[in-house]
C-alpha cells in the first residue's frame, strides 16, 4: 500500500464519520480512522471515557457507523471481553453468522492507569481483541493532570512546574512492555505521525486470532501546549529523536519498524513544546540530561531486544 | 419434578443450569462462589454452553456483563458484599443503559470491620441504582425467583438482582422441588435484544455523552418502566404458578387477616418469624408476618393497603442507614404516610454482620408489643 491508497482507504472508510468535536489539531480521529480502515470485516468497538468518548458521541449525535458501546472508564477492555464472549457464544449457536472484529479504544489515562487492571485481566483471558491505546500522556479531557504515561519532566495540572518541583518527578510506565510480558501474539507501538505504518500494524493485528495490543502517540495541543498545525511535526519529532520508537513485538519478537536515520537530540523534541518550557532554563540542563541519557539507554535495550 | 437437597446456592446454580444463558462473567466471592462453582461444573461437563469468563475483578465481572448484554447474549451474574460494592458503578450503568442482567446476589455484611456474614448492606446499598430487588426466604425461593428474574429483565430491559442471605439460605441445604428442564426452557423463552451490537447491519452508539440538554429525559424514562414492572413480576409470576403450584405475590401475607402485630421483614427471617407466629398462635395470640418479596420496585401502594388496619408493626432490617430510618422502615413508613397510618409502628435492627435471631427473639418482640410494652426503635441481639 503506498500513501495514495492509505489516502484513499481512509477517505472511503465509513466507520468513523465526521462531525465529533475533537479540537483543531487532535491526533486521535486519524488513529481510529486509520484502525477501522485496516480491516475490512465489520467492527465492534468499545470505548473508554475520555476525550475520544466525549467528543465522538455528543447526543443525539454519534460519530460511529459501527456498533459501539462506552461504558465507564477503567472498564473499556471488560467491556469488549463482554461484548467478543457474547459473540463467541452466539456465532457457537448459529444466531451470528459473520466474522465480527473486536477493537477496544483508550487513552492514556484509561489505559495505563485506572483501566489497567482491566485491560490485564483481558489480555491474560485471551479474547480475540485489539486495544488501542491513544497516548497523548496526560489526563487531557479532565485538564492536563499526570498520569504514568507522563513523561518525565513534563509539565501538568497536577505536577506543575514550580519554584520547588519542575514537572513531574518519575519516568512514563512502558506500557507496551507490560503487554510483551502478557505473552500475547502482538503488542507494537505507533505514532500518528506514521499512518502508513500504524495502518499496517492494524491490518497485522487484526489477522491475528487472540489478544493484541497498539500504543500510538497522539499529541494534544493543549496539553503539550503547541500550535495545532504542528501535530504530526511533533509525534514525528518523538520519532525521530528515538523518544518514542516504533517497533512491533510478534509472538514475543521484538521488530523495529522504522529506525531514524541520524542522531537527533531530545531537547528538540521537547524545546517544541510549552509543556517542557521550564526545563529550557540553565538551572534545568540537568534534567534535560537525565532524559536524554534515558532515551539513549532505552534505544540501546531495544535495538538489543530487535537484534539489530 | 424432582426433589434435590441443595443449598442456596445450589438452587441459584440449578435454575442458571436450566436457563442456559449465554454468558456469565463473574468473581469468586465468600459466600457467593458456591454459586459460580456449581455452575463452573455444569461448563466443565458441557451441561451447559455458556461462555464463563473468570474475570479478575467484580468491576470486570459487571463490566463484561454489561459489554455482552448490549452485544445481544443472555447474561447472569452473582456476587456479594465487598463485590457488590466495587462493580457499584457498573451497576448504575447496567441499569441506565438498559441491560436485562440477572445477578444472584448473596447478602453479606459490607466492610469495616471485614465479616463474611448475612446482612442485607450490600444490596442496601444498591437499592437506588435503578435494579429491580426480588428477595428470598428459602433455597426454593431462590430458584424460582431467579427464574422470574430472567423473563422480568427480558421483558422490561431492565436488569434484576434476586437476593438471599448469606450461610443461612445460602449454605444451609434445603428439600428444593426442580422442574422439568424442559418446561422451566420453556418458561424462560429465547431472549431477543432489540439493539444488539452483534447486529451489525443496525449499528448502535450505546452510553453516549447526554449533557444538561438530554440527560433529564432518559434518566426519566427509567422510573416508568421501573414502575410497570410490577405488573409484569405479577403476571410472569402467574405463568410460573401453573408449573410449580406455589404463588408469586409481591409480599406474602403470613397469618395477617386478624392479626393485632405483624412484622415486616425479608428474606430467611421470615421463615424464623413463621414458626415464631405458630407457636404464639397455639397460645391464642394474634400476630402476623408480611414478608416482602418485591423491594424494588417498592409496592407502596399494596403494602399500605395490607398494614392500615393492623394495631402494631414492627420493622424488622436487617442493615442500616447510618443517620437515617433503616432501609425498610424508611419504606414502610412512606407507604403508610398515605393511608394516615394511626397504629403503633416500631423499628428493630437484627443480625448484623450475621448475629444470630432466634424464634425466641421474635417471640419476644410480639409478646412485648401484645404487652404495650415494645419501644420505638430497638436492637434485637446486641449485647449492652
Amino acid at each position: 500500500m503506498n500513501y495514495k491508497q492509505l489516502a484513499e482507504k481512509m477517505r472511503n472508510q465509513q466507520k468513523f464519520v465526521p462531525g465529533h468535536r475533537s479540537c483543531s489539531g487532535c491526533g486521535f480521529p486519524q488513529i481510529v480512522r486509520s484502525v477501522l480502515a485496516a480491516t475490512d470485516k465489520p467492527v465492534v468497538a468499545s470505548c473508554a471515557t475520555g476525550c475520544l468518548e466525549v467528543t465522538s458521541t455528543i447526543y443525539p449525535f454519534t460519530s460511529w457507523n459501527i456498533p459501539f458501546i462506552h461504558s465507564a472508564f477503567e472498564n473499556s477492555a471488560a467491556t469488549i471481553s463482554g461484548v467478543e464472549s457474547a459473540f463467541q457464544a452466539l456465532h457457537k449457536k448459529g444466531k451470528v453468522k459473520e466474522d465480527i472484529k473486536f477493537v477496544a479504544f483508550g487513552g492514556d489515562g484509561g489505559t495505563y492507569d485506572i483501566g489497567f487492571q482491566s485491560l490485564s485481566g483481558a489480555l491474560e483471558r485471551g479474547h480475540d481483541f485489539l486495544y488501542v491505546c491513544y497516548d497523548n500522556n496526560a489526563y487531557m479531557n479532565t485538564g492536563i493532570q499526570r498520569s504514568s504515561a507522563t513523561p518525565y519532566g513534563a509539565s501538568t495540572t497536577t505536577a506543575p512546574a514550580g519554584k520547588v518541583h519542575q514537572g513531574k518527578e518519575e519516568f512514563r510506565k512502558d506500557l507496551a512492555k507490560v503487554c510483551v510480558a502478557h505473552n500475547i501474539p502482538y503488542v507494537a507501538q505507533a505514532s500518528v505521525s506514521n499512518l502508513m505504518d500504524l495502518t499496517a500494524k492494524a491490518e497485522k493485528a487484526f489477522s491475528i486470532k487472540g489478544p493484541k495490543f497498539l500504543l500510538v502517540l497522539q499529541p494534544c495541543t493543549l496539553g503539550w501546549k503547541y500550535p495545532p498545525a504542528k501535530t504530526i511535526e511533533l509525534a514525528k519529532l518523538a520519532v525521530e529523536t528515538k523518544f518514542w520508537p516504533l517497533y512491533e513485538v510478534e509472538n514475543g519478537k521484538y521488530k523495529l519498524t522504522y529506525k531514524p536515520s541520524k542522531d537527533v537530540p531530545v531537547i528538540d523534541y521537547l524545546k517544541a513544546q510549552g509543556r517542557f518550557k521550564h526545563l529550557l532554563k540553565p538551572e534545568n540542563k540537568e534534567i534535560v540530561d537525565k532524559i536524554q541519557a534515558r532515551v539513549d539507554s532505552e534505544w540501546a535495550k531495544l535495538l538489543k531486544l530487535c537484534e539489530e | 419434578m424432582k426433589v434435590k437437597a441443595l443449598t442456596g446456592t445450589g438452587a441459584g446454580a440449578e435454575a442458571m443450569r436450566q436457563i442456559n444463558p449465554d454468558v456469565v462473567p463473574a468473581y469468586p466471592i465468600t459466600p457467593q462462589t458456591a454459586i459460580m462453582q456449581k455452575f463452573s461444573t455444569f461448563v466443565a461437563d458441557g451441561i451447559v454452553d455458556t461462555e464463563l469468563i473468570r474475570v479478575e475483578s467484580e468491576h470486570s465481572a459487571m463490566s463484561c456483563a454489561v459489554g455482552a448484554s448490549a452485544a445481544g447474549a443472555r447474561v447472569m451474574t452473582a456476587t456479594a458484599s465487598a463485590g457488590l460494592a466495587l462493580m457499584w458503578e457498573i451497576v448504575g450503568v447496567a441499569s441506565g443503559l438498559r441491560l436485562p442482567i440477572i445477578m444472584a446476589v448473596v447478602n453479606r455484611a459490607l466492610s469495616a470491620p471485614i465479616n463474611i456474614h448475612c446482612d442485607h448492606s450490600d444490596a442496601m446499598g444498591a437499592r437506588d441504582l435503578g435494579w429491580i430487588q426480588i428477595y428470598s426466604e428459602s433455597a426454593q425461593e431462590v430458584y424460582e425467583n431467579m427464574l422470574i428474574a430472567t423473563r422480568l429483565a427480558e421483558k422490561k430491559l431492565l436488569p434484576v438482582m434476586v437476593c438471599q442471605d448469606g450461610f443461612i439460605t445460602s449454605h444451609g441445604v434445603e428439600n428444593v422441588e426442580i422442574f422439568d428442564d424442559d418446561k422451566i426452557k420453556n418458561f424462560v423463552g429465547e431472549h431477543k435484544y432489540p439493539h444488539a451490537l452483534l447486529d451489525i447491519k443496525k449499528p448502535v452508539t450505546h452510553g453516549p455523552l447526554q449533557l444538561q440538554d438530554y440527560y433529564f429525559e432518559t434518566r426519566s424514562q427509567q422510573i416508568p418502566v421501573m414502575e410497570e414492572s410490577i405488573n409484569d413480576y405479577l403476571k410472569i409470576g402467574e405463568e410460573l404458578s401453573k408449573i410449580t403450584g406455589r404463588e408469586y405475590k409481591l409480599f406474602d401475607k403470613y397469618n395477617m387477616d386478624d392479626a393485632d402485630v405483624v412484622i415486616v421483614t425479608m428474606n430467611s427471617t421470615a421463615g424464623t418469624t413463621k414458626t415464631a407466629i405458630n407457636r404464639l398462635r397455639s397460645e391464642g395470640k394474634k400476630v402476623g408476618l408480611l414478608k416482602l418479596r418485591l423491594f424494588r420496585p417498592f409496592p407502596y401502594k399494596e403494602v399500605a393497603e395490607a398494614l392500615k388496619n393492623v394495631k402494631q408493626i414492627i420493622v424488622l432490617d436487617r442493615s442500616v442507614s447510618f443517620g437515617a430510618n433503616p432501609p425498610l422502615l424508611g419504606e414502610v413508613k412512606n407507604a403508610l404516610f398515605d393511608v394516615k397510618y394511626e397504629g403503633l409502628l416500631h423499628s428493630g435492627v437484627f443480625g448484623l454482620g450475621g448475629r444470630n435471631i432466634f424464634i425466641e427473639d421474635i417471640e419476644d418482640l410480639f409478646n412485648k408489643a401484645l404487652d404495650g410494652k415494645l419501644e420505638k426503635s430497638f436492637y434485637v441481639g446486641l449485647r449492652e
